[in-house]
């Protein structure tokens, strides 16, 4: 989003950067391609759609337009142990067996039909979650590529991956994934998973689950052998049921702490291994001789970057002192500048809130920030009538005992503070549960190098934010999750070492 | 009339200071003839929650001492246990070893904190990456300790279990509460001399003595201990401190016997992960 800022910044007109306010200037751009959606999904098991055992189905709504996509089968306990039978066979008959250079070619196999399918996948994607066009075809969808790509040369190297000792794969594994980048969390769910030699039982959000069904046909183009992937949509039930399945060798998710919480509690006193990526409240740090402008693109993608749907969002703000005035007055300027609307709008930069549930939880939250005194400012675009929209909002005036700064919101809200010290900055970063990401903006090297040591948290931008990349591992610290996605670090949880 | 033996009161490690238990309770050890040995201190909930404070005091100077003053200092507590070999060599027997194992036993914890003082510069540049990005980004992934980590020291063995099960998590930086073995426990509190004369920050190591049974529901539920390591199969043991550990995504280590293993090093050391753009 920093990259497609500065695009823009070269179209409009040097004089007035504020022209484009509520998205006057920008013609509608819509995207358009023919895309092929089913007006029914089945639950992909053994490499054949099938109907759910319970007969339920389940809508795929456009939380921009509240229509209903497709109809999608509901998976049920009974589901679970035919996916898991079924991942079972395939590892022990096939996938297991196979040398890992063959599994490797059928893994960029796969990677080479998503790239074929790129656009229609990042429709589809925009359509399902609500996320702009311009995210999901400029970063979602061709990572997703580059995840199956580079795991597929691990398959037959991973005798490299660790001195000294040799990997083999878990098993069976059971991944629950989320909504806020549905296919992007399934490839790296899946890719690591297969590359390793394991097979998969997924279970996507039941707000999104059509781009992991479309991956489902690509797998059987690519002729996977069946079994090896199967994708199971559904509620909290199933993912349940699948996470204390006890055929389940390896147990994967990506969701909340609170959930992340109840599966480490199901998986005590089994053999089951597990990784848990799960929520954040990342500190973003301004310090006084950070390049302001520039901070202030990282700000705004830092937050708002697909709707504030992140984990590892930039959501408290923390700015020293000599430029607080500053950065929050540019910051409100450009939050003026955003587009909030139609998600395949190729000029929209803020697209629908994921579901009417999630709009409710931001809702409530803010509110509450208002309730225990903390100053709320909006920017005043006109929101769409129909569908799931919250505007940009930041807070002022907040103290860390206030539930917008220690709560994760999930939406685009951003709770700013200042300080005086580096010593202030980081103690009032390092105090929370979380510890997943974190940012820094300053122009001075060595102070990059303490303040990137000193923050408690996986992940930390220095004069960027939010950057993903299938080489470089992701996770986090304290009560944000155990274990890494992505690297060379990636590929542990899914490897014995013998 | 011959010289009357001076003997030793075994009190608790905590802050690189040797109280007794505050809980005023303690357990008799006797040696095979079924002499006294020592009132051992029985370790309470609230000592266990006196050394997490002075563990957690101690780890943020610890993490941050250079790779090559931890390889010294581990180095340093090898050489002054080597020292005090025959004093060690000495509780063991009087505990019911063998001389030839407790010799063994006293070897094999010299050599594992020789082993681990020199990991302690060198799992980094092992496990430490940096990453090719496809962006105009410098990307690089490096482990840090993740904190104050809980021990349950290995029962059969008083002294090589004791050191193996703790170099490894002093060797990344963490610090961490020790419950020693409870029916071993001697060589624990002579470690814990050995250890306040080796340069080590006090409060880094805290060695305890008490009952798993009683401990162990506390020192697995501690919201302010980042991990927790055990040696033992006592299935319903590994239960609790499992399910515990998801108050607050604990991390877990479950061993059987202890190992010179880098691995083991990093069951709790966490991968970060840092970029910056490329540019001018």
């Amino acid at each position: 989003m920093l990259q497609e800022s500065k695009t823009k910044k070269k179209k409009k007109p040097p004089t007035d950067p504020h022209d484009f306010v509520h998205g006057a200037g920008f013609a509608p751009a819509p995207e358009s391609i023919a895309i092929r959606l089913n007006k029914a999904y089945g639950l992909f098991i053994n490499g054949r759609f099938v109907k759910a055992s319970t007969g339920k189905t389940f809508d795929s709504v456009n939380p921009a337009t509240e229509e209903v996509l497709a109809k999608v089968s509901q998976a049920g306990k009974a589901d679970v142990n035919k996916a898991v039978k079924a991942a079972r066979k395939a590892y022990d008959e096939v996938w297991g067996p196979m040398p890992g250079r063959e599994r490797g070619k059928y893994l960029f196999r796969l990677a080479r039909l998503i790239q074929e399918r790129a656009r229609e996948f990042a429709v589809i994607e925009s359509m399902d979650g609500g996320k702009p066009i311009r995210e999901s075809r400029d970063v979602d969808i061709p990572l997703v590529a580059a995840h199956f790509f580079y795991y597929a040369g691990w398959a037959d190297k991973l005798d490299y991956a660790f001195p000294g000792r040799k990997a083999r794969p878990l098993g069976v594994a059971g991944q629950v994934i989320p909504w806020n980048f549905p296919l992007l969390m399934a490839a790296w769910k899946l890719a690591p998973a297969l590359a390793c030699g394991n097979t998969v039982v997924l279970k996507p959000a039941e707000t999104t689950p059509l781009t992991a069904m479309k991956l489902a046909e690509l797998i059987q183009e690519a002729e996977i052998p069946e079994g090896v992937v199967n994708i199971i949509p559904g509620y909290g039930d199933a993912g349940a049921a699948l996470v204390e399945h006890p055929d389940v060798d390896k147990v994967a998710f990506t969701g909340s702490t609170e959930v992340g919480k109840r599966i480490q509690g199901a998986v005590a006193g089994t053999k089951k291994k597990f990784t848990l990526e799960l929520g954040g409240k990342a500190a973003h740090l301004i310090f006084n001789d950070a390049p302001i402008d520039q901070a202030v693109e990282g700000i705004v993608n830092g937050i708002f970057f697909n709707q504030g749907h992140v984990c590892c969002a930039g959501s408290r703000l923390f700015v020293q002192e000599g430029v607080a005035a500053e950065v929050i007055r540019k910051l409100k300027r450009r939050m003026e500048t955003l587009v909030v609307g139609d998600p395949l709008d190729k000029n929209t930069d803020i697209g629908a809130i994921n579901s009417a549930e999630q709009l409710e939880r931001i809702k409530l939250l803010v509110n509450s920030g208002e309730q225990e005194g903390a100053c709320l400012w909006q920017s005043g675009q006109r929101l769409p009538k129909k569908g799931y929209w919250y505007k940009p909002t930041l807070f002022t005036d907040t103290a860390q005992s206030h539930r917008i700064v220690q709560e994760e919101i999930f939406g685009p809200v951003l709770a700013i503070q200042t300080f005086r010290t580096v010593k202030e900055a980081i103690t009032k970063a390092n105090n929370t549960p979380y510890g997943l990401s974190g940012g820094v903006w300053t122009d001075k090297g060595s102070k990059i190098f303490k303040v990137t040591h000193a923050i408690r948290a996986g992940v930390i931008w220095a004069n960027t934010f939010n950057k993903f990349d299938p080489t470089s591992p992701f996770g986090g610290y304290k009560e944000s999750g155990v274990g890494r996605e992505g690297g060379l670090q990636g590929l542990a949880p899914y490897v014995e070492l013998y | 009339m011959s010289r009357v033996a001076v003997r030793k009161t075994y009190k608790l490690y905590i802050g690189g200071k040797f109280p007794r238990t505050e809980s005023g309770r303690y357990y008799p050890l006797y040696d095979p003839e079924g002499k006294l040995l020592a009132n051992v201190c029985q370790g309470s909930r609230k000592d266990f929650r006196n050394a997490v404070v002075a563990a957690r005091k101690a780890q943020v100077g610890w993490s941050a001492a250079t790779a090559y003053l931890r390889s010294q200092i581990l180095y340093r507590i090898a050489e002054m246990l080597e020292g005090r070999a025959g004093q060690l060599r000495d509780e063991l027997v009087s505990l019911g070893s063998t001389p030839r194992s407790a010799e063994k036993e006293v070897m094999t914890a010299v050599d594992t904190l020789v082993y681990f003082a020199g990991w302690a510069d060198k799992y980094s540049q092992v496990f430490s990456t940096v990453n090719p990005v496809a962006s105009s980004h410098f990307n690089f992934s490096m482990p840090e300790p993740t904190g104050v980590i809980a021990i349950f020291a290995p029962q059969e063995t008083g002294l090589s279990g004791l050191v193996g099960a703790i170099a490894p998590v002093i060797c990344g930086g963490n610090s961490c509460v020790t419950l020693a073995s409870e029916t071993r426990a001697l060589p624990a509190i002579t470690f814990g001399e050995i250890l306040n004369s080796s340069d080590v920050p006090g409060g880094v190591v805290n060695l305890l003595t008490g009952s798993v049974e009683e401990l162990l529901p506390h020192m697995s539920s501690h919201m302010d201990v980042n991990g927790v390591a055990y040696y033992g199969e006592d299935a319903q043991a590994i239960q609790v401190i499992q399910a515990n550990a998801a108050l607050n995504i604990r991390r877990v280590g479950i061993y059987d016997t202890v190992k010179e293993d880098p691995y083991r090093i990093m069951t709790f050391m966490e991968t970060k992960t840092t970029w910056h753009p490329v540019g001018v």
